[in-house]
C-alpha cells in the first residue's frame, strides 16, 4: 500500500522554514501574503500497514516535541495547516521523477533500522499553505519564482499523482538494438545537421574527421561511439579553443599587426610555468589538480572550477555540483587528497536589477545568488570542508550566465601524486550509482544558452548528495594508505566515458556497461556511459587486491563495483549484455580531433573619461563606494558557510573584534599539530578587463599576491591559478579579448616569479534573447595559495591599537579607470591601474621581512575602493578611527588637473598596502621599508571618526566610522 | 584495563569534525580511535573498552528528515544497552552540535535513558528561527553542574555553526525540572553576560539554552564547538588579544578546559 505522513510545526513553534518562503514572496513585490506555512510530505510505498507507517512515523519522522502529523491512505486537498479557499493557497511541491533527493535514501535506511522491511520506496514532497488573498496571476508567479523550479520540481495537481508509480525512462533493454549512424557519403551539410540533432556540438571539420576514421574501417559507428567522441572533444574536455591555431589581429600605433598563435595555452599559461621552472612543483597542468610541495611529509595540490551553466538553470542544484565535482577533482589528484578548505567565487548582475528587463527564460539575479549560495553551503558544510575565502562581482551583463567558480585545496602524503593503471588491473566505479541525471553536460556547457536551454538542457541540471560523496572521501583515503589501487579519478563532466577514457588512454580498457549500478533501471547503454551523475570515482585496480577493497568499502556501506578491465589492446570497447556497441582506438580519441582555427581581433574599446569636479565634501562618495554591491559586507554569504569546520581556521574571512572585518587572504592549518599554514586569496575584476584585458590580468595576479602579502604568506612560494570565462570564442572580438588576456596572464606571471600549477576555461557564457547576444565581461579569476611558515605570526586587517602609525605601502598613480568610484557616476573611465612587476616585488619582499620580524600589527591591501575603502574598513574592523594626510601618500600623475583627492582616495592601482605599525616600531620599520614607496599618512585614533585632508590641508573626507560601517554592511542582507 | 584515558570517537556517513574532536583530547592526554558507527554494530570495537564517549558534529546522514535523528535512532535501538550501562559506570558522554542532536533526539539527553523504550524525547533541537544555517561566534556563561565545567570561567567564547540548533522544551515543567536539578549548563549571553536576542542567541533557543547535561552532570551535549576554541589561534581576533599584549594567554583556547576536565575526570575517578 501507499501512505502519506504529513508533518508540520505545532502551532506555537515558529515555522522558519515558512518563515524564508514569506520573505521571498515578499521580494517578489507581492504584499498580499500575510503567513506561510509548510507541510512535510513523506510518500511510503511498499508492503506496509497503516500501523506499521504510524510507528515510522512517531519514531523516525515527527519530532514529537515541535510537531504535529497525521497519516492518511487516501490522497485529499485539505491540508494540516488549514483548508484551500480564497483567503489560502495551497500548493505541493515534489520532485520530477529522476531527480536526486537525498531524503529518500536517508528515509529508507530509516526505515530499515526500525527494523521494517517491506517498504520499497520513499518520496518527499513540500505542501506550502499560503495565507492572504492572493490573485491567479500572483500565485502562478509565487509558484514559479519562489516555491519551485520546474527544472527538477512541480506542482502536484492531484495529491492522488504521487500515489500512482512512475516508470523512468524506457523498457528494461536485455538485448540492445545497436543504432548504427550511417556517415559515409554525407555531406557537410547533413553532417552538421546530424551534430546538431545529436547535441553534439561537433563542428563541421570534427564531423569529417569522424566520417574519414569510419570510411578507413570500412565499418559505420554507433551512437554511442559518436557520443564518445563528442565528449571527449567538447570545449569542456578538449578546451579546443585554447589549444587550436588563432590568427590574432591588433592594432597598435595606428596599424593593425597581426600575428598567429598555435596553442595559446602552451604559448602563454604554462610557458610562464615553464619558464620560471620552481623546483617546488611536484606536478603541474597534466593531473586533476596542480601539486606543491606543502612541508616534509605532505604535498598540497589546489582546483578551480566553475559550474556556470548549470547555476545558470538551476542555481542550487548547478552550484551544488559545482563544489561536489571541484571536491572530486582534490580526491582524484594523485592517488587522492584530502580536502582541506574551498573557496567560491561568483558573479552575478546585480540582485537589484529590474525585473522588467530580464531576459526572457532568466532567472532573476537575486533568486540565482540565493540558490548559489545555498547550493555551495549545503555542499561545502555537509563535506565538511571550510569554505574560507570568495569573492563577489557584480555587473548588468552576468544577468543570462552568471558565473561560479569552486575552488577547493587539498593536502597529499609525498610519493603519492603518480599513478598509472597497469595492464590487467580492474576498472572500478564506486560511490553514487548512475541514472539519467547530467546528459550532455559536457557538450551543454559548449554552446551559448537561450530562453530554450532550460528545455532542451534539463537533462543537464542535477541535484548532489554530499553525504554520499563525504563516505566516499572517508573510505577512500583508508584504500590509498593501505595501497588498494594503482590509479584513480573522479567522474565528472562526461561521466564514464571522460574517467575511463582518460585513465585507459594509454592501455585502452574494456567495460561492460550493464555491470554499472543504477539508480533504477531502464537507461540506455549510451546513457550510462556519458551520465554524469554525481559521486562517482573510478579506480584501477590489481585483481590481487579487489577483495580487500570490497571488503573496505562495504564496511562504511560504499557502493562499488567492477565493470572492466585494462587491457593493454589500446582500443576503447564497450559491451552491453555482451554487445560490443564501442570500439574506438584510444589513439584516436585523444589525437584525431582536427585542429581548429579561429580569428581573434584586440581593439581598444573607445570609453570616455568622465568630466566632473572633486566634491570638497567626500564623506558621501565613500559611503557610495563602500555600499556598492562590489565592496560592500559580504557577512550575509560567509557566516552561511562553515568557515571554520576541521578546526584549522587562523586567519578567518571574518576578523576583528565584531568578527565582521573583510579579511584579505585567508589562513588555515591543515595539520593542527603543526605551525605551518596555508594562505590563500583571489584576483577578480571583470571592470578592468571592459577596458583592458591586458592589464585586468596583470591586476588579478597582482591582487591575489598582495592579499598573501597582507597576511604573512611566504611569497616565495606563492603558486597560481587562472580560469578564464568568456563570451563565445567563435567570435572574433571575444575571443582578441581572451588572447590579451592570456598574454597577460603570462608577462605578469613570469615577471612576479608565481607559476601556474592548474586553470580551466569556459566558453560560450552567452545569452542569447529576441536576437541580441550578450556576453559575460570577459573574467579572469586567479587564485592564489602560498605557505604561512608560522601561523603564529599571521596578521589581520583590523587596527589594533589607537596611536599606531598607519603606512601607505607602494605608489598611488592617476588611474582611476574601472574604479568603484566612477562606477558610483555612471562611468567606466580610460585608465586602468597598470602593473609595475619590479616595484611591486621589492615592496612586497619588504613587508614581508617586516611581518617576518614582528613589525607589523594590521595590513590590508587597496583594492576596490582604493586607499579610501581599505582606510575605513580598517578603521571599523578594530571599532577605531583615524587620521590621514593625502599629501604623505607617494602619488605620481601623469598630468596635473590628476592632483586631484578623490583620485588619490579612490584609485585603484595596484601594488599598494595599508599597513598599521607600533610608534616604538617606527624606525625598524622604515628600515626595513627602504628603497620602497611609503607615506606616514596618520594615525589610529580612539574616537571612530576618519579625518582625512587634502593636498591643500583641505579636510575633504569626515565620517562618523559607524555610519560608514552600517552604508558597508546593509546592502547584502537576506 | 590499561591506565590510559580511552576516548571513542564515532563517527558515520557525513560526520565531520570527527579528526579535531580526536585533536583536542588527545592534546589534552588521552587516547583516541575514531571509529565507525558499523565497527560497533560488528562487534569489533567495544563501546565498554572506553571511558569517554565523544559525539562529534557534522551531518549524520546529511540531517535528512531532522539533524541526528537516523543516528539517534541507531544508538537507541541498536547500542541502547551499551550506552545505558556506560552511563551506569560513570563514564563520560560529550555530544557537540550533531553529537548534542543525536543524544537529544535519542532520549539520552536530558535524560535519564531507559533503552527500549521507544522515542521518549522531552527536548528538541530544531531549525534555528533566522531559517539558516550560521556560523558564529557566542559567550557562553557557565552555570549548573557537571564534571565537564568544573574550573570554566564564568564566560567563555566558542563558535556555533549549525542551522537546526533552536532549544525546545516538550513544556515548561520540563524546563523548570532543568533548571532546578542544574542541567542547563551553557546559556547564550552577550560579551558582559547579560542575556540578550539574536545574533547573540543564535537560533532562538529557549531561555538562551546552549548545552545541557543530565542529571549526574557526566553527559554533556552543546550546540557550540568547543574543539575550535581549543588553539588560542582558532579566536577570530586572536592577532587583537596579541596586539593588546597584558598577560600571556598561552597556546590554548576557551573550549580546552573543556576536553581536559573530560580527562581529568577519568584519571581521577576511573582508572
Amino acid at each position: 500500500m501507499i501512505c502519506r505522513v504529513e508533518i508540520k510545526e505545532k502551532d506555537g513553534v515558529f515555522d522558519a522554514a515558512g518563515h524564508s518562503v514569506l520573505r521571498d514572496i515578499a521580494d517578489l513585490g507581492i504584499v498580499s501574503a500575510s503567513d506561510v506555512r509548510v507541510v512535510q510530505v513523506f510518500i511510503l510505498e511498499g508492503d506496509l500497514t497503516i500501523h506499521q507507517a504510524g510507528h515510522i512515523a512517531r519514531e523516525l519522522l515527527v519530532d514529537a516535541v515541535a510537531q504535529d502529523h497525521r497519516i492518511t491512505d487516501k490522497p485529499s486537498l485539505d491540508t494540516l495547516a488549514g483548508s484551500a479557499s480564497r483567503d489560502v493557497r495551497v500548493v505541493e511541491v515534489a520532485y520530477n521523477p529522476g531527480v536526486m533527493d537525498p531524503v529518500e535514501a536517508s528515509t529508507l535506511k530509516g526505515i530499515r533500522d526500525l527494523g521494517i522491511t517491506g517498504v520499497r520506496s520513499v518520496r518527499t514532497a513540500r505542501q506550502f499553505i499560503i495565507h492572504g488573498r492572493l490573485s491567479d496571476s500572483e500565485l502562478a508567479l509565487v509558484k514559479d519564482k519562489a516555491l519551485m523550479n520546474k527544472l527538477i520540481q512541480h506542482a502536484v495537481k492531484d495529491p492522488a499523482d504521487a500515489f500512482r508509480p512512475v516508470v523512468l525512462g524506457h523498457a528494461v533493454q536485455e538485448a540492445p538494438h545497436v543504432l548504427a549512424v550511417p556517415l559515409k557519403g554525407l555531406s557537410d551539410k547533413k553532417l552538421a545537421a546530424l551534430s546538431a540533432k545529436g547535441q553534439l556540438y561537433l563542428n563541421i571539420n570534427e564531423m569529417k574527421a569522424i566520417q574519414a576514421y569510419f570510411d578507413a574501417k570500412g565499418r559505420t559507428p554507433t551512437d554511442i561511439e559518436l557520443e564518445t567522441i563528442a565528449q571527449t572533444w567538447s570545449e569542456h574536455c578538449h578546451h579546443k579553443t585554447f589549444r587550436g591555431d588563432i590568427r590574432y589581429s591588433f592594432r597598435q600605433k595606428g596599424k593593425v599587426k597581426t600575428e598567429f598563435i598555435h596553442n595559446l595555452l602552451k604559448e602563454t599559461i604554462v610557458k610562464a610555468t615553464t619558464t620560471l621552472n620552481k623546483s617546488w612543483c611536484v606536478s603541474v597542468f597534466h593531473d586533476n589538480a596542480g601539486i606543491v610541495k606543502f612541508d616534509n611529509e605532505y604535498n598540497m595540490c589546489f582546483k578551480v572550477e566553475t559550474h556556470n551553466h548549470p547555476s545558470a538553470l538551476e542555481p542550487f542544484g548547478g552550484a551544488n555540483t559545482g563544489v561536489g565535482g571541484v571536491i572530486r577533482d582534490i580526491l582524484g589528484t594523485g592517488l587522492g587528497a584530502r580536502p582541506v578548505c574551498n573557496t567560491d567565487v561568483f558573479c552575478f548582475a546585480p540582485p537589484d536589477f529590474p525585473a522588467d528587463k530580464l531576459p526572457s527564460g532568466a532567472l532573476h539575479p537575486k533568486r540565482v545568488m540565493k540558490g548559489v549560495v545555498s547550493g555551495v553551503r549545503d555542499y561545502g558544510n555537509k563535506m565538511g570542508i571550510p569554505t574560507v575565502n570568495g569573492a563577489l562581482c557584480f555587473h548588468e551583463h552576468f544577468v543570462g550566465n552568471p558565473l561560479v567558480f569552486c575552488g577547493t585545496i587539498g593536502l597529499i602524503p609525498r610519493g603519492q601524486d603518480k599513478k598509472a593503471a597497469q595492464k590487467g588491473d580492474l576498472v572500478v566505479v564506486a560511490g553514487g550509482r548512475t541514472g539519467r541525471d547530467g546528459i550532455h553536460g559536457a557538450t551543454f556547457s559548449s554552446g551559448e544558452l537561450t530562453h530554450e536551454s532550460e528545455v532542451v538542457s534539463s537533462g543537464a541540471v542535477q541535484i548532489g548528495n554530499p553525504i554520499e560523496e563525504k563516505k566516499v572521501l572517508d573510505v577512500l583515503m583508508q584504500a590509498r594508505d593501505q595501497g588498494l589501487y594503482t590509479a584513480l579519478t573522479d567522474c565528472g563532466a562526461g561521466g564514464l566515458s571522460s574517467a575511463v577514457g582518460e585513465m585507459g588512454e594509454v592501455l585502452g580498457a574494456r567495460i561492460d556497461l550493464d555491470k554499472v549500478p543504477l539508480k533504477y533501471q531502464g537507461l540506455h547503454y549510451t546513457e550510462i556511459w556519458i551520465s554524469e551523475s554525481q559521486e562517482r570515482m573510478v579506480m584501477a585496480v590489481s585483481p590481487s587486491k579487489i577483495e580487500r577493497l570490497k571488503a573496505l568499502f562495504a564496511s562504511e556501506n560504499v557502493d562499488l563495483a567492477v565493470i572492466g578491465t585494462f587491457t593493454g589492446t589500446t582500443h576503447l570497447e564497450l559491451f552491453y549484455h555482451g554487445v560490443r556497441v564501442c570500439d574506438l582506438d584510444m589513439a584516436f580519441m585523444h589525437g584525431g580531433i582536427p585542429k581548429i582555427a579561429k580569428e581573434a581581433v584586440w581593439e581598444e574599446p573607445r570609453h570616455k573619461e568622465p568630466k566632473f569636479a572633486c566634491a570638497a565634501d567626500l564623506a558621501p562618495k565613500l559611503q557610495a563606494v563602500l555600499a556598492d554591491y562590489n565592496v560592500c559586507s559580504k557577512e550575509t554569504i560567509i557566516r552561511r558557510y562553515d568557515h571554520e569546520v576541521q578546526g584549522g581556521s587562523v586567519v578567518k574571512p571574518l576578523v576583528g573584534p565584531g568578527c565582521d572585518g573583510p579579511s584579505d587572504a585567508s589562513v588555515v592549518r591543515p595539520r593542527l599539530s603543526g605551525r605551518r599554514g596555508i594562505a590563500v586569496s583571489n584576483g577578480i575584476n571583470p571592470r578592468f578587463g571592459l577596458v583592458d584585458p591586458y592589464w585586468m590580468a596583470g591586476s588579478a595576479i597582482d591582487e591575489a599576491i598582495r592579499q598573501i602579502v597582507a597576511v604573512g604568506g611566504d611569497i616565495s612560494t606563492i603558486a597560481i591559478l587562472d580560469n578564464f570565462c568568456w563570451g563565445n570564442p567563435d567570435k572574433p572580438d571575444r575571443l582578441g579579448g581572451l588572447v590579451r588576456a592570456a598574454k597577460g596572464c603570462h608577462d605578469f606571471a613570469v615577471a612576479y616569479g608565481t607559476p601556474y600549477i592548474s586553470g580551466k576555461d569556459s566558453f560560450y557564457n552567452e545569452y542569447t534573447d529576441k536576437g541580441r547576444s550578450i556576453a559575460v565581461p570577459g573574467t579572469l579569476l586567479i587564485s592564489a595559495m602560498a605557505i604561512v611558515r608560522d601561523v603564529a605570526k599571521s596578521v589581520t586587517m583590523d587596527f589594533k591599537r589607537p596611536g599606531s602609525l598607519i603606512y601607505v605601502v607602494g605608489k598611488t598613480y592617476d588611474e582611476w579607470g574601472g574604479s568603484v568610484y566612477l562606477k558610483t557616476f555612471g562611468a567606466i573611465g580610460t585608465a586602468v591601474p597598470h602593473v609595475r612587476p619590479a616595484d611591486a616585488r621589492a615592496a612586497y619582499a619588504a613587508l614581508s621581512g617586516a611581518i617576518r620580524r614582528s613589525l607589523v600589527l594590521a595590513a590590508h591591501d587597496c583594492s576596490e575602493g582604493g586607499l579610501a575603502v581599505a582606510l575605513a574598513e580598517m578603521a571599523f574592523a578594530g571599532g577605531f578611527g583615524a587620521n590621514a594626510i593625502l599629501k604623505s601618500v607617494p602619488f605620481q600623475a601623469r598630468e596635473a588637473h590628476a592632483r586631484r583627492d578623490d583620485m588619490i582616495l579612490f584609485a585603484e592601482s595596484n601594488s599598494r598596502l595599508l599597513v598599521e605599525v607600533d610608534p616604538r616600531h617606527q624606525k625598524a620599520f622604515e628600515r626595513a621599508m627602504a628603497g620602497v614607496p611609503l607615506g606616514l599618512i596618520g594615525r589610529v585614533q580612539e574616537t571612530p571618526e576618519l579625518f582625512v585632508y587634502g593636498l591643500r590641508d583641505n579636510l575633504c573626507l569626515k565620517a562618523d566610522v559607524h555610519a560608514l560601517k552600517e552604508a558597508w554592511k546593509k546592502p547584502l542582507q537576506f | 584495563m590499561s591506565r590510559k584515558v580511552r576516548v571513542l570517537v564515532l563517527r558515520t556517513a557525513g560526520t565531520n569534525c570527527n579528526v579535531e574532536t580526536a585533536f583536542a583530547f588527545e592534546h589534552s592526554g588521552a587516547s583516541v580511535d575514531q571509529v565507525h558507527l558499523e565497527r560497533l554494530f560488528a562487534g569489533d570495537v567495544k563501546m565498554a573498552d572506553y571511558h569517554i564517549l565523544a559525539l562529534p558534529g557534522g551531518f549524520s546522514y546529511g540531517d535528512d528528515i531532522a539533524s541526528g535523528r537516523i543516528f539517534a535512532n541507531e544508538l537507541r535501538l541498536r547500542l541502547g544497552q551499551d550506552i545505558a550501562r556506560f552511563i551506569r559506570d560513570r563514564k563520560l558522554v560529550i555530544g557537540i552540535c550533531n553529537g548534542f542532536q543525536i543524544l537529544v533526539k535519542a532520549g539520552i539527553l536530558p535524560g535519564p535513558f531507559t533503552p527500549g523504550t521507544g522515542v521518549s524525547q522531552t527536548v528538541t533541537l530544531t531549525n534555528n528561527d533566522s531559517g539558516k544555517f550560521e556560523d558564529r561566534w557566542t559567550h557562553l556563561k557557565v552555570e549548573g553542574k557537571s564534571v565537564w565545567t568544573q574550573g570554566l570561567k564564568d564566560l567563555i567564547y566558542i563558535p556555533v555553526a549549525h542551522g537546526e540548533g533552536k532549544f525546545i522544551p516538550a513544556s515548561d515543567r520540563v524546563m523548570k525540572a532543568l533548571q532546578a536539578q542544574g542541567q542547563v549548563v551553557f546559556r547564550y549571553v552577550r560579551a558582559d553576560g547579560t542575556r540578550g536576542g539574536y545574533p547573540e542567541n543564535p537560533n532562538g533557543a529557549v531561555d538562551d539554552v546552549a548545552g545541557i547535561t543530565d542529571v549526574t552532570g557526566r553527559v554533556l551535549g552543546l550546540m557550540p564547538h568547543p574543539e575550535r576554541h581549543f588553539l588560542l589561534t582558532q579566536h577570530p581576533f586572536w592577532t587583537r588579544l596579541k596586539a593588546e599584549g597584558g598577560r600571556d594567554r598561552g597556546v590554548l583556547g576557551d573550549g580546552a578546559k573543556i576536553f581536559e576536565n573530560g580527562v581529568n575526570y577519568v584519571k581521577e575517578n576511573l582508572l
